[in-house]
């Protein structure tokens, strides 16, 4: 046998037995941010592909969620930190190795742009809006004008914004649950799904949902897929990635990750979409509100389990 | 220059001088602690083996809590020292959640705390206060670099193990068997 015991007491808050420093504030977040580079992904995209007038939820209503989630994920996020006045630290340095830095510094640069994207289509939006400055109708202009780059800036952000969640999380290589490279397309896949869902059901055109449909369709497949994925390498892992398994096969997480995350989150919807584009009359909102729920859960569930895996005692 | 300690799990009988010497010195909040007292024991009854290691920050040379800060208030010092500028620290606890060895902890003044191998001691040519209060004498201190180091010496005969080395950290706290 071997024991390793701390007998000098090791009381520290959040460190000992456990570590549980990141609560629902970090969950929170990396939902809302993976919610909404998926949105701005989209919008981006289907602009870029000339689908503007096909998909005008994607493209122009549904980006107004992107900057209040985020801006609720980034009150979350300045909520859990611990030395909050000086917050203001990630925007002196740029640290190549920290993901959280390239967050931060992403962050910063999608969020003003995701505000723009929404400035350019406010006159379409609401026919009545004026803007009453002469500078920010000179400004309008200009973003419209730049409509394309700033398409392709925000193309490439969201994708930054959606992964890096899950680079995150993987970086830590000292909790055996996260440290595994799948963590980022994951958390990428799972990201632009929940921002399809939520596009899905604000749209009230056939046609578009349809096509928004397919496409959640192949990346809830591709996530189920990679969640098994997930699983095998830890099957096929080191003993603490075993421990990290048995979390899941009988373990604390079993039944919120199986029923909530794959079966309620995933398997559930994608099915019913599947039915849907088959002719079944499906509820709009039942889908969208599983994707999100599924998704929401995944990232409590993925934060709290990640904690508990360690490598010593 | 590189620091390192080596702790002789033969001497060590778990007093826990070494954790409250280290509170003393460095104003450590009431209720946390920078090192700790961990009991090893292996073996099968009745033949088993007990070694007790006194733990803290190992002071990595490939240390995550560096990689991961996103601020760089974590940093590495001269001699390979790990320290926490405070107020570059944001108090994310990203360096918290990095460390396989569980070695930092959220000060309540908001920064990130741990183990500085009392650099404020070793400036002046001391040595860390657990090296010095010791009272068995087990606790080892120096520089690698140099031969004639205490830390050099103890190695040299002995042998040792690290923790976690699957971690890949590069951890410069040496156990001697």
């Amino acid at each position: 046998m071997k024991e390793e015991l701390i007998v000098s007491g090791k009381h520290l808050p959040d460190i000992y037995p456990v570590l549980h420093l990141w609560h629902w504030e970090i969950s929170l977040y990396l939902f809302l941010g993976g919610l909404a580079g998926g949105i701005l992904f989209f919008a981006a995209y289907f602009y870029i592909t000339g689908k503007e007038k096909e998909m005008p939820t994607t493209v122009k209503w549904a980006t107004i969620i992107a900057p209040l989630a985020l801006a609720i994920g980034l009150s979350s996020l300045l909520y859990d930190l611990h030395h909050k006045l000086y917050f203001w630290r990630l925007f002196t340095t740029v640290r190549f190795t920290s993901p959280m830095s390239w967050g931060a510094w992403t962050l910063m640069i999608i969020f003003p742009l995701s505000l723009i994207w929404i400035g350019t289509y406010m006159k379409e939006m609401f026919p009545n809006w004026n803007w009453k400055f002469k500078f920010l109708n000179d400004f309008e202009a200009l973003a419209i004008k730049y409509r394309l780059s700033i398409a392709w800036l925000m193309m490439a952000l969201s994708i930054i914004l959606a992964v890096y969640t899950g680079i995150l999380l993987s970086a830590f290589n000292a909790r055996p649950l996260w440290n595994t490279s799948i963590l980022g397309p994951l958390f990428l896949v799972s990201g632009f799904s929940t921002g399809l869902a939520a596009i899905m059901w604000l749209s009230n055109d056939e046609h578009e949902r349809k096509v928004l449909s397919r496409i959640d369709i192949f990346f809830i497949l591709t996530e189920l897929f990679l969640i098994v994925h997930l699983f095998m390498g830890f099957m096929a892992g080191t003993a603490v990635k075993l421990e990290a398994f048995h979390l899941f096969m009988g373990g604390a997480f079993t039944i919120s990750f199986w029923v909530f995350v794959v079966l309620l989150g995933l398997v559930f919807p994608v099915t019913l979409e599947i039915l849907e584009l088959k002719g079944f009359h499906i509820p709009k909102w039942v889908p969208p509100l599983l994707i999100l729920f599924g998704g929401l859960m995944f990232r409590f569930v993925m934060v709290d389990a990640g904690q508990i895996t360690r490598f010593l005692y | 220059m590189r620091y390192a300690m080596a702790i002789d799990t033969k001497k060590c009988v778990g007093c826990a001088d070494c954790v409250v010497a280290c509170q003393t010195e460095n104003n450590v909040p009431h209720g946390y602690c920078r090192d700790w007292i961990v009991e090893n024991v292996e073996g099968t009854y009745p033949s088993l083996d007990m070694k007790f290691q006194s733990e803290r920050c190992n002071h990595c040379e490939n240390a995550p809590c560096v990689r991961c800060c996103p601020t760089g208030a974590s940093h590495i010092a001269e001699g390979g020292i790990v320290l926490v500028t405070h107020n570059d620290c944001i108090g994310c606890g990203a360096c918290v959640e990095a460390c396989p060895y569980d070695a930092r902890y959220m000060h309540p003044e908001g920064y990130v705390d741990k183990c500085t191998f009392c650099i404020q001691r070793v400036d002046k040519g001391e040595n860390p206060a657990c090296v010095d209060v010791c009272p068995t004498y087990c606790l080892h201190f120096g520089d690698l670099d140099d031969p004639n180091s205490n830390v050099s010496k103890a190695l040299k005969d002995r042998s040792w193990y690290v923790l976690a080395p699957e971690a890949g950290t590069e951890p410069q706290l040496y156990f001697l068997r």
